[in-house]
């Protein structure tokens, strides 16, 4: 046995040379101190990612992208093919956790500072890439065409049609129509498995690539620490992480499977408890909350333009936080984060609270 | 066996019983469910007159294509339309009062036997019955 895979693997080196590579990890280094557990999410969003486009992948065998068929196909795959309950439970339930895991990667990059030069850029990136796993996510709730999934197509729709100036001509474009409609889910589905993947791998790639070029990041005032090589040490601390939550993915879609819901109908009455995926729903309750009308504006109006000016800003942020750049602390830019954080975590916990609003 | 071995054995084991694991549900997914097929037992083909003598119409038989003949004496003939070579459709010549199967040539008489080209055996043959205005197809007992 032992003489056998070592023969293969000289076979493979000598016409490889993966040698090279694992040396090249094994030079490469990645600090450790008290901080380091929150490395591990950058790898764990790729472990998703590659989860989600596998599982997406054999979805694609089943689904039917028509408003006759949709449903019924996600039902099939469902209920008649093998398997077909796990691969559908493992791609919803990844792709929320993927957005959870994706969140807590950027404020813990945000709080680490992670973004000074000259890892701006990596941060712009990965601030894109938050926009595309979101548009992931609100293109493929439409795709089982389900009650909730329409009408909460329709709600978010209409908020992209609210933006000044380009709205009706942005909810146009995304509904292939006037409303949500065969042509929006044709839409849909072309921007979930076309489109965001294409423009996912190539902002994936650059994002790692930046952190190959740079590094890891240091926290503010971490001086020289232990450092651990990337091969195989770190590989095999990430690998224990995917274990882990792989592990956690497989319980949940054995006792929480993904469910189907009603078959939508563009006629019925909107359902009780209409509501978005949870990542969205901070924005969501937020547009329920805000007056009608605040300083002569529209309240809706004005409630979108500042989540813009968020988006911006937070986008644009190692370029405003010019003490962390000179690696002083800034506590400003700190706390306005974790108002911002506390804010979404409120909000999106009231979604969920049985209240009367 | 030394305790790295053992070590080794046991990873090496585990990461097969995952890689197995993974891959079982996988290849189950991909192999296509079983479904039920729509199986014919009687068909109304078509409508008494509704066929001059000597043309052909093609029917539903529960998921395949079938040829309800009027021959130019008159008979009524019904056969599956699924040519026993490759499975293409065959079609009635009104000109030679055959089946042809245009996919390689294969051509039938009216009593679906092999006239000439490569289909290995005749086709399926129904029986045919008039009822009220109705013709009837079912497959022989």
């Amino acid at each position: 046995m032992a003489t056998w895979l070592d023969s293969a693997r000289s076979y493979l080196e000598e016409r490889l040379k993966f040698s090279a590579l694992t040396e090249l990890g094994r030079k490469k280094k990645v600090p450790q101190h008290k901080h380091s557990f929150w490395y591990y999410f950058g790898g764990l969003c790729l472990f998703l990612f590659i989860i989600q486009a596998l599982t997406g992948l054999l979805l694609l065998l089943y689904y039917v992208p028509s408003v006759d068929a949709a449903h019924e196909s996600i039902r099939f795959i469902m209920s008649q093919v093998k398997f077909g309950w796990l691969i559908r439970s493992v791609h919803s339930w990844t792709a929320n956790i993927l957005i959870g895991a994706i969140f807590i990667h950027m404020f813990s990059a945000f709080f680490l500072k992670a973004y000074r030069p000259p890892r701006e850029l990596t941060w712009v990136s990965g601030f894109f890439l938050l926009l595309v796993f979101l548009a992931f996510g609100f293109s493929g709730y439409l795709l089982p065409w389900n009650e909730l999934s329409f009408f909460a197509t329709r709600v978010g729709t209409d908020i992209a049609g609210t933006v000044p100036f380009v709205g009706k001509a942005l909810k146009a474009f995304i509904l292939g129509g006037p409303e949500v409609s065969g042509a929006t889910l044709t839409r849909f589905f072309w921007f979930h498995v076309a489109i965001l993947p294409a423009a996912a791998l190539v902002i994936i790639g650059l994002h790692i690539l930046l952190v190959q070029i740079l590094g890891m990041s240091k926290p503010i005032g971490i001086g020289e620490t232990e450092e651990i090589s990337f091969y195989p040490h770190f590989v095999l601390k990430d690998a224990q992480v995917w274990l882990l939550v792989l592990a956690a993915v497989g319980i949940l879609c054995v006792f929480f499977p993904w469910g189907i819901g009603q078959k939508a109908d563009s006629f019925a009455p909107t359902p009780v408890g209409i509501k978005p995926e949870w990542y969205f729903t901070f924005m969501f309750t937020t547009l329920k909350l805000v007056p009608a009308h605040l300083f002569s504006v529209e309240g809706e109006v004005l409630a979108i333009l500042v989540f813009i000016l968020g988006g911006l800003l937070s986008m644009l942020v190692p370029f405003i936080d010019r003490r962390a750049s000179r690696e002083q602390k800034s506590s400003v830019i700190s706390v306005i984060g974790f108002i911002i954080l506390v804010y979404i975590i409120v909000m999106t916990a009231l979604t969920y609270l049985p209240l009367k609003w | 066996m030394n305790r790295r071995k053992f070590i080794n054995v046991f990873l090496g084991g585990s990461l097969f019983g995952t890689i197995a694991s993974f891959l079982y549900p996988v290849i189950r997914y991909l192999i296509p469910p079983r479904q039920a097929e729509a199986l014919a037992k009687r068909v109304a083909a078509a409508k008494v007159g509704e066929l001059a003598p000597n043309s052909a119409k093609l029917f539903k038989f529960g998921s395949a294509p079938a040829l309800l003949i009027n021959t130019a004496e008159g008979d009524l003939r019904a056969f599956s339309a699924i040519c026993t070579h490759l499975t293409c459709t065959v079609r009635y010549e009104s000109d030679t009062g055959t089946l042809l199967c245009p996919c390689h040539n294969g051509r039938f008489d009216l009593a679906g036997n092999v006239i000439s080209g490569p289909p290995p055996r005749p086709l399926d043959a129904f029986e045919v019955e008039v009822s009220g205005d109705e013709i009837f197809v079912f497959k022989k007992a």
